[in-house]
C-alpha cells in the first residue's frame, strides 16, 4: 500500500512507518525537522552540534520505532531523543564538563530578584529583529543547561510540564522549580535591555 | 496576605493559569498592594511572551538536504525493529 504524506493523520503515520514504509517516516520527519533543530540549537548552543542532533535524532528514532506505543505523542517521544542527544554533546563538551547536568539543585530558597524596573511599553521595537534575536540567544545562552533545557522545553517548544518531565526523565516539581529559576534569570537579564530609561531601578525599593 | 516569598513560589503557577481561584485571589490582592511583585509579575510574563514571539528557527537548506540523504540512506537499508 502506497503513502501518500499528507493524508495519515500522525498515529497512522507512525503505525505505516513502524511497518517500514520510508515515505510515511520520511513525512514524519518534514513535520518536526524545523523544531528539533531549533530545540538542538538551543540547547547546544552551537550549530555544528544541533546538525548532528538532528540527523541523530531521526535515525535514532527509525531505529527504535519499535519502543514506541503511542502512550505519548509521537513529537513528546522524538522530543526526548534529541534532548538527550542534545545533553550528550554538551557532556563531551570540555567546557560543560564542569557542569554537571544532574546536580541537586535547591528548591527556589534562592529565587533572588535583584532588578526590579518597570519595562517600556513596548521594548521590542527599539531593536532590529536582529538585535533583538541576538539579546533573546545571549540571555538563554547564559543559562545553566539544567535551566536552559527545562526553558527551551516549556516556553519555547511549548510542551507542556508533564512533558517536559518526561522528555527530560526528571519530576514535575523539578520542571517547576527549574522553569521558575529560569524565568526569573531571563527576566533579570532582559530587564537590563527592557526597563524603562530614566527610571530609578531602585524606586520601587 | 500572601508574602513576597510565597508570592514567588506560586508565580509559575500563576503564570501558566493553573491555581484555584482561591490562591488567584489571593495572588491578585497582593501585587495590588506590592508594587515591587507587580513589577515582577509584569515583567516575568512579558519576558515569556518575547520568547513565544520569536521567529522561529530556519532550517538551513544545506542541513535539511544532507538530513534527508541521512534518512533516505537509512530508510532504503533496513525496517525498524517492531517491538
Amino acid at each position: 500500500m502506497e503513502t501518500e504524506t499528507g493524508i495519515f493523520d500522525e498515529s497512522a503515520l507512525v503505525a505505516k512507518a513502524r511497518e517500514g514504509d520510508a515515505a510515511a517516516y520520511s513525512e514524519l520527519v518534514h513535520r518536526y525537522s524545523r523544531k528539533i533543530y531549533r530545540l538542538a540549537k538551543h540547547i547546544t548552543q552551537n550549530d555544528e552540534d544541533a546538525e548532528d542532533v538532528l540527523q541523530e535524532t531521526f535515525l535514532k528514532g527509525f531505529e527504535h520505532l519499535g519502543d514506541f506505543h503511542g502512550q505519548s505523542k509521537f513529537y513528546t517521544w522524538i522530543v526526548r531523543i534529541a534532548v538527550n542527544e542534545s545533553l550528550m554533546k554538551l557532556r563531551k563538551r570540555k567546557a560543560d564538563r564542569t557542569v554537571p547536568l544532574d546536580e541537586p539543585l535547591d528548591t527556589g530558597e534562592d529565587t533572588v530578584v535583584r532588578e526590579i524596573a518597570v519595562w517600556d511599553e513596548d521594548p521590542e521595537q527599539q531593536y532590529s529583529r536582529e538585535e533583538l534575536g541576538n539579546i533573546l540567544d545571549e540571555a538563554v545562552q547564559s543559562l545553566r543547561p539544567v535551566f536552559r533545557t527545562v526553558f527551551v522545553l516549556r516556553d519555547i517548544e511549548e510542551l507542556s510540564t508533564e512533558e517536559t518531565a518526561e522528555a527530560l526523565g526528571i519530576s514535575v516539581p523539578a520542571v517547576k522549580s527549574r522553569l521558575l529559576r529560569a524565568r526569573l534569570q531571563l527576566r533579570e537579564k532582559l530587564t537590563r535591555f527592557f526597563k524603562r530609561k530614566g527610571d530609578d531601578v531602585f524606586a520601587y525599593l | 496576605m500572601l508574602t513576597c516569598k510565597e508570592f514567588l513560589q506560586e508565580l509559575n503557577d500563576y503564570l501558566d493559569d493553573v491555581v484555584d481561584v482561591q490562591l488567584r485571589n489571593r495572588i491578585e490582592a497582593h501585587i495590588t498592594e506590592c508594587p515591587n511583585c507587580f513589577v515582577i509579575l509584569d515583567t516575568t510574563k512579558r519576558t515569556i511572551q518575547v520568547y513565544k514571539g520569536m521567529q522561529p528557527q530556519t532550517l538551513p537548506e544545506d542541513v535539511h538536504a544532507r538530513l534527508i540523504r541521512a534518512v533516505e540512506r537509512k530508510l532504503s537499508g533496513r525496517k525498524p525493529s517492531v517491538g
